[in-house]
């Protein structure tokens, strides 16, 4: 094993230790965006399973937070859950959210590129008018939950693990669908969708699989919101600015990798966070995210990690090539060792960064 | 009998008004192959311009629409120019879709700035119940009537230039077939740009109108874009005529819903609309199937 193929899982270790232990320094602030980190990380995960292995921009992905977010609301207004036991909601949460993909999906994934985002876009309002249109979802006013009677010093740390565990699952779940039969489908109708189907892709139920998992994540973590943040308003449950954070974060660390939506997250959302606690004009912080945004996709439009791994691999190949010309003088034919190194960190860099 | 008849008047007249935005972003849709989901804010910049040009320099709106327009039409250009233009590579779509968005979100937290979250109406003479005349029995607006004249203007315009001028027909051009279109020798990159600034020009226009009639705050963009881009989807994408029909139809839909049933819902019904029309005929209700197919 080369040494640099040590870099990536100690990077791993290093990172989950981290995330472990943070909430241990007991500083209310730093748990409380840690959640919000960790929430972003697991949505930008869950929407680069879909769009960013399909190719298919959703801006829609506020329609299952907020499906999440209003099922716990519900749940426990109506069963008067409150305490430990809300935790156990967050699977339904994400079920809801699931079964409300699949006719989303059937209608949307029926159309392509601009016509699909705008449908995305579409759905997300009239489920953001629903919530604050019906009596049952509590109209403009929303929902809060009863009030827990934990510790404010320690209250954010259950939601901290749980959002850590769901980031953790959702990102093991991308990897594992990345390399498989499915992931492979998926990236197909990315690269050319009706080639895809030629040869034989059912791309429909393919993507609307993608869709409908992508969805579940989403849903749990709206179940999760809804007691860390304790209240279901529509314009936060179903926020526009939800679908744009996440799909920039994607963007930023890399459309459609594995690590980047999770390396994007973990840049812009503290920043966010940071943003919603000191800056005292959110508007300010709002307008530097567009600026960032557009820095991103003119200066690095395949995102951080790729554009960062390129140059590292350009850097490891032309560092062999010269140390094959130094043990052997300048070569009269093409340099093996080079060619072979290069190939092979090549499409393996690319494929895991 | 009566509310029947103005829902229908409300709603073709507004209609009209609306179909003058639409008609911006299926141009710029139907050159540059992007949706310009800036177009609501850009909407709201220009009412906001029509605002501070009545409230604070005391200019009649249709006034200062001179101003305005070649305004935004610069702002146009230059949106152009700066971040649609550099976008290269297979990504390029969604990237410009994108990008417009972000533009949106910085004029957004720009407006906010300026002029925070209040809701605002250009209150000038047109808005003044002075400015009515009665018709069958019930009271219509002049502005009512002369956004509509403005619009349709507008949109006879914009089909003027686009088939009667040396311009219009490298327009249509670079709409059929980019690369062919260079090869002939048109600057598709200074088409793509003017178009662009056409589009959002006429967000000037469309603006002040719909600043006089509804009272506006920088948020009313997302609304104003979720209208724009269904009636665009419903017109069939890159299509003028269309735009202006499905407009009409569907804001005319929207105010009949608004009367009978609850002023909440009528915009439910536009998107139920839309659903329904992409299901059984996803290429829009005056759309060519697969017109821009890639």
């Amino acid at each position: 094993m080369r040494p640099a193929a040590l870099w990536r899982p100690a990077g791993l270790v290093v990172l989950l230790a981290a995330a472990a232990v943070i909430p241990l320094a007991k500083n209310v602030t730093i748990t409380h965006v840690g959640v919000f980190v960790l929430l972003y990380v697991g949505a930008a995960v869950a929407w680069n399973i879909f769009s960013g292995f399909t190719g298919y921009i959703s801006l829609g992905a506020a329609v299952f937070f907020g499906t999440g977010v209003y099922t716990v609301a519900l749940l426990s207004k109506h069963l008067n859950l409150a305490g430990g036991v809300v935790f156990a909601l967050y699977p339904l949460a994400g079920l809801v959210a699931a079964v409300v993909a699949v006719p989303f999906g059937l209608i949307a994934l029926r159309v392509r590129r601009h016509t699909f985002v705008v449908v995305t876009i579409a759905v997300f309002f009239i489920f953001q008018l629903m919530a604050s249109n019906f009596s049952w979802t509590g109209g403009t006013t929303g929902i809060f939950p009863p009030f827990l009677n934990w510790d404010p010093a320690t209250y954010d740390m259950p939601f901290y693990y749980t959002a850590l565990i769901i980031a953790v699952a959702s990102a093991v779940l991308a990897w594992a669908i990345w390399g498989s039969r499915f992931g492979l489908q998926l990236r197909a109708i990315r690269d050319d969708e009706d080639r895809a189907r030629g040869l034989g892709v059912k791309t429909m139920r393919v993507k609307l699989t993608a869709f409908v998992i992508s969805g579940f994540i989403t849903g749990v973590l709206g179940g999760l919101y809804f007691y860390f943040q304790s209240e279901a308003l529509p314009q936060y449950a179903f926020n526009p600015f939800f679908d744009l954070t996440i799909a920039l974060m994607a963007f930023l660390g890399g459309f459609g990798t594995l690590s980047g939506p999770i390396f994007g997250a973990l840049l812009l959302e503290p920043y966010l966070g940071y943003a919603q606690f000191q800056v005292s004009n959110a508007y300010v912080a709002e307008g530097v995210l567009g600026a960032l945004f557009l820095v991103v996709i003119i200066f690095l439009p395949r995102g951080i990690l790729p554009t960062v791994g390129e140059k590292l691999t350009a850097l490891r190949a032309s560092r062999q090539r010269r140390a094959a010309e130094r043990a052997t003088g300048p070569p009269p034919v093409p340099p093996a060792g080079a060619t072979v190194a290069g190939s092979a960190a090549g499409p393996g860099a690319r494929g895991a960064s | 009998m009566g509310t029947f008849l103005q829902a229908i008047t409300d709603g073709v007249l507004q209609g009209g008004v609306y179909g003058l935005m639409a008609v911006g972003l299926t141009l710029i849709f139907g050159v540059l192959d992007l949706i310009n989901i800036a177009q609501g804010i850009l909407v709201v910049l220009g009412a906001y311009l029509s605002y501070v040009l009545w409230t604070h320099l005391h200019i009649d709106v249709f006034v200062g629409l001179l101003i305005t327009i070649p305004a935004m039409f610069i702002l146009g250009v230059g949106i152009q120019y700066l971040f649609i233009r550099p976008l290269r590579g297979r990504e390029r779509t969604s990237m410009s879709l994108l990008a417009c968005y972000a533009v949106a979100i910085i004029i957004e937290g720009i407006l906010y700035q300026i002029f925070g979250s209040n809701y605002v109406s250009i209150n000038d003479y047109w808005t003044s119940p002075q400015a009515e005349f009665k018709v069958f029995g019930y009271y219509l607006p002049y502005i009512y009537l002369l956004g509509f004249a403005l619009a349709v203007i507008f949109v006879v315009a914009i089909y003027l230039m686009l088939y009667r001028t040396q311009f219009g027909r490298s327009v249509r051009a670079t709409m059929q077939d980019h690369t062919a279109a260079r090869l002939i020798g048109i600057d598709v990159n200074r088409v793509a740009a003017l178009t662009f600034g056409i589009g959002v020009g006429v967000t000037a226009a469309g603006g002040m109108v719909f600043g006089t009639l509804n009272t506006f705050n920088p948020n009313t963009g997302y609304d104003l874009i979720s209208r724009l881009l269904a009636i665009v989807i419903l017109g069939g994408m890159g299509s003028i005529g269309g735009a202006l029909g499905a407009s009409v139809l569907v804001i005319t839909l929207a105010s009949l819903v608004d009367v009978y049933w609850n002023p909440e819902w009528s915009t439910v019904v536009f998107y139920g609309a839309l659903v329904l029309v992409l299901v059984f005929r996803p290429q829009g209700l005056f759309g060519r199937k697969e017109a821009r197919a890639q």
